[in-house]
């Protein structure tokens, strides 16, 4: 276990929903859910989900905390917003969804082999470095996240369509070379670390 | 010209459903004089288009039939159909209704012979049907109206239908030269009892009831059952007139939503567990029900009924508010998809025909009635809040079944009764 993680156990002992109300991005709305099932119904990965939204509500409530924050199935949420235009009490799934998810990760619990966890962070590194992303290192990156042998795959497999953005001049041949950061990244990188630290405050995560 | 005498000792009741009729019916038995206003060309309101009432399952024809006996032995009720309040303006004890009669072009001759109808071609929508059939451009609203009349649709005026039907009736009733009337009534408080509307089921995007013909709501479901109604009582589907022998019904279908009815219409859980028996009524052990449900509201002593139901092999109870409805081309049988909430299993279930147990909403949004008469979240009339003598009766204030919808206007008509006394106090 984690310090972190070790720190919110003992805080809140049994009551995972109130964990979950404090620390997630809308977790306050977890207790409106009135189970009717149209999210999960509604979720176009619906089949492949381990525990669709409906099920992850009721199991914070039903203080299944480890189930929960290890479970691969928020990070298979694609933002389609599905969910929340049919959710009959307005509840922003698609947010608790992102906001469960990383919580789990600030927490360190998170499945570590979870392609949306390692492209998330991948992006967020990217982004944060200079202050724009770099799409060719992006892509780079995600087509060797399982390994050199599948990344040259992928690689050519792309190519035409890498090809075609070249010459429309949407992506930037140098840019695995240079930094392609815009002006002032070192600014932003400081009102990103300002923000965090503020964030961790107010949550309760500060070290 | 009409002429109806009316003082600020009348009471004037707005809408002559159920509740309308139930409101006059108490304040003229305890006396008093009223005026009993109906839109539509008959009275009877939402009631008189059901199969049968839950609980009892007996048909609505005989509780009306009683009611419009007491109206008409009761010389103090004056009742005018085709006709709707435009304003209202006074205070309590003191108010000048203006109302707008539309023509019928039937006058008092006329003995339901039927003539006219036959006569006349055009036909159009059967709005009695929820617009499912046809009817004449001649009718009788339905074989129960009261009062027993006929009534010429405006669409034939100028036609030829329309002097078809006038020379084909022996009794002179037809009069094609009825303009349109406006009144001005004083009266000196109000019952408005103008009752509900389905919820538009197109806004339900998802479940398709614009796209797929096998969708249809409960109130349509109930003209079927109807041996007057448009398939002659047969309970068949609209596509292809196939036997409707697995059916489903959604509850919840546009209630305690907020992307539509906010409120639950507390009436459709019982709606639909009686429907049920309707299938089983026409198909026996052939029939097959499944019930969509959130949470089953049969509220108080309805419980025996729902547990009546409950022990019924052939009724299945799913909890799950299905996500949304697919059509299977081929056989055009709707899918409903979802996962239901006993175990998050994934189903997708084929069913002849849909019912969508459809919400209430106010037919008029109490809002707009006059200043001072006050709307609740839903627009249903809001009594504690509201300063006018315009007292809320049955679905006009709440969504209620039938029995509470009686026992509302009573207490309606009771409100109403202590306005005009004080009037006659005041007076004497
Ligand atoms: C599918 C379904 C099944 C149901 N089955 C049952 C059942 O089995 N048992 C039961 O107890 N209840 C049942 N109900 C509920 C029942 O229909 C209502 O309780 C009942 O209709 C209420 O009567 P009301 O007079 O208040 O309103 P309504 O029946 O709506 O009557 C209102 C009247 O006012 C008239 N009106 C409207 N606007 C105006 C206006 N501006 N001016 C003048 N007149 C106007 C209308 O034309 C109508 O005649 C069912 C409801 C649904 C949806
Ligand atoms: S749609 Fe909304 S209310 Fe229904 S189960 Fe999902 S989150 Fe809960
Ligand atoms: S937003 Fe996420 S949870 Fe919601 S329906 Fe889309 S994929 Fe499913
Ligand atoms: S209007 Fe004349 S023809 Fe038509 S039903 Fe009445 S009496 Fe018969
Ligand atoms: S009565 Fe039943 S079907 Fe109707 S809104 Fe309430 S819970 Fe839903």
């Amino acid at each position: 276990m984690t310090d972190l993680n070790k720190v919110m156990v003992e805080k809140y002992r049994n009551d995972f929903l109130k964990e979950v109300e404090a620390n997630v991005e809308e977790g306050n709305w977890v207790k409106m859910c009135m189970q009717c099932g149209v999210c999960s119904g509604s979720c176009p990965l619906g089949p492949h989900w381990e525990h669709p939204p409906q099920e992850i509500f009721m199991m914070i409530r039903a203080g299944k905390r480890d189930e929960v924050l290890r479970s691969e199935s928020m990070w298979m949420c694609t933002s389609c917003y599905n969910c929340i235009v049919r959710c009959p009490r307005e509840l922003p799934i698609t947010h608790i969804m992102h906001g469960l998810a990383n919580y789990a990760h600030r927490l360190g619990i998170a499945p570590k082999l979870n392609p949306t966890r390692r492209f998330a962070k991948m992006f967020w590194n990217n982004i944060t470095a200079g202050g724009r992303v770099n799409e060719l290192k992006l892509s780079v990156g995600l087509y060797f996240m399982d390994g050199f042998a599948s990344g040259i795959k992928k690689g050519l497999e792309m190519l035409p369509v890498g090809l075609g953005m070249l010459k429309t001049g949407r992506l930037n041949p140098f840019g695995l070379f240079s930094g392609g950061h815009c002006k002032g990244a070192g600014d932003i990188r400081k009102m990103i670390k300002k923000a965090k630290e503020i964030e961790d405050k107010r949550k309760g995560f500060a070290a | 010209m009409t002429d109806v005498v009316a003082t600020n000792e009348t009471i004037l009741v707005v809408g002559g459903g159920i509740s309308g009729m139930t409101a006059a019916l108490e304040a003229a038995e305890c006396g008093k004089d009223v005026v009993l206003l109906e839109k539509s060309p008959s009275l009877g309101g939402r009631v008189s288009q059901l199969y049968k009432y839950f609980p009892k399952l007996c048909h609505p024809t005989c509780g009306m039939e009683i009611n419009l006996k007491r109206i008409k032995a009761n010389k103090r009720i004056r009742v005018l159909t085709l006709a709707e309040v435009s304003a209202i303006t006074g205070k309590p004890g003191d108010y000048t209704a203006t109302i707008r009669i539309s023509p019928r072009y039937v006058n008092e001759h006329c003995t339901a012979c039927g003539a006219c109808a036959e006569a006349v071609a055009a036909e159009f929508d059967n709005e009695f049907n929820y617009g499912m059939g046809k009817r004449k451009g001649a009718y009788l609203s339905s074989a129960m109206a009261y009062p027993q009349r006929y009534v010429i649709d405006p669409r034939i005026l100028g036609t030829p239908d329309a002097e078809k039907a006038k020379s084909a009736c022996k009794y002179n009733a037809v009069d094609l030269g009825m303009k349109e009337e406006t009144v001005n009534l004083k009266v000196g408080a109000v019952v408005w009892a103008t009752g509900w509307k389905p919820y538009d089921a197109n806004k339900i995007q998802p479940y398709g009831y614009d796209r797929y013909k096998n969708v249809i709501t409960s109130v349509e479901f109930e003209r079927l059952m109807d041996p007057f109604g448009p398939t002659g009582g047969k309970l068949v589907r609209p596509s292809d007139g196939k036997e409707a022998k697995n059916v489903a019904f959604i509850q919840c279908a546009g209630s305690r939503d907020r992307n539509h009815l906010k409120h639950c219409s507390r009436i459709c859980c019982m709606a639909s567990l009686k429907q049920s028996t309707y299938v089983r009524e026409k198909y026996a052990d052939d029939a097959n029900v499944s019930i969509y449900y959130i949470d089953i509201r049969a509220i108080d002593r309805f419980e025996d009924f729902y547990k009546r139901i409950q022990a019924d092999p052939k009724v299945k109870f799913i909890k799950s508010k299905v996500a949304n409805i697919t059509e299977d081309k081929a056989t055009g049988n709707p899918i409903l998809h979802g996962v239901d909430t006993e175990g998050y299993h994934r189903y997708d279930n084929p069913h002849d025909l849909v019912v969508l147990a459809i919400g209430m909403e106010p037919s008029v949004d109490a809002s707009r009635i006059m200043p001072g008469v006050k709307a609740d979240a839903s627009g249903f009339i809001d009594i504690n809040a509201t300063t006018e003598a315009v007292f809320g009766a049955g679905c006009a204030s709440n969504a209620l079944d039938v029995n509470r919808s009686v026992q509302n206007a009573t207490a309606a008509a009771l409100r109403a009764i202590q306005v005009v006394n004080r009037v006659s106090r005041a007076e004497a």
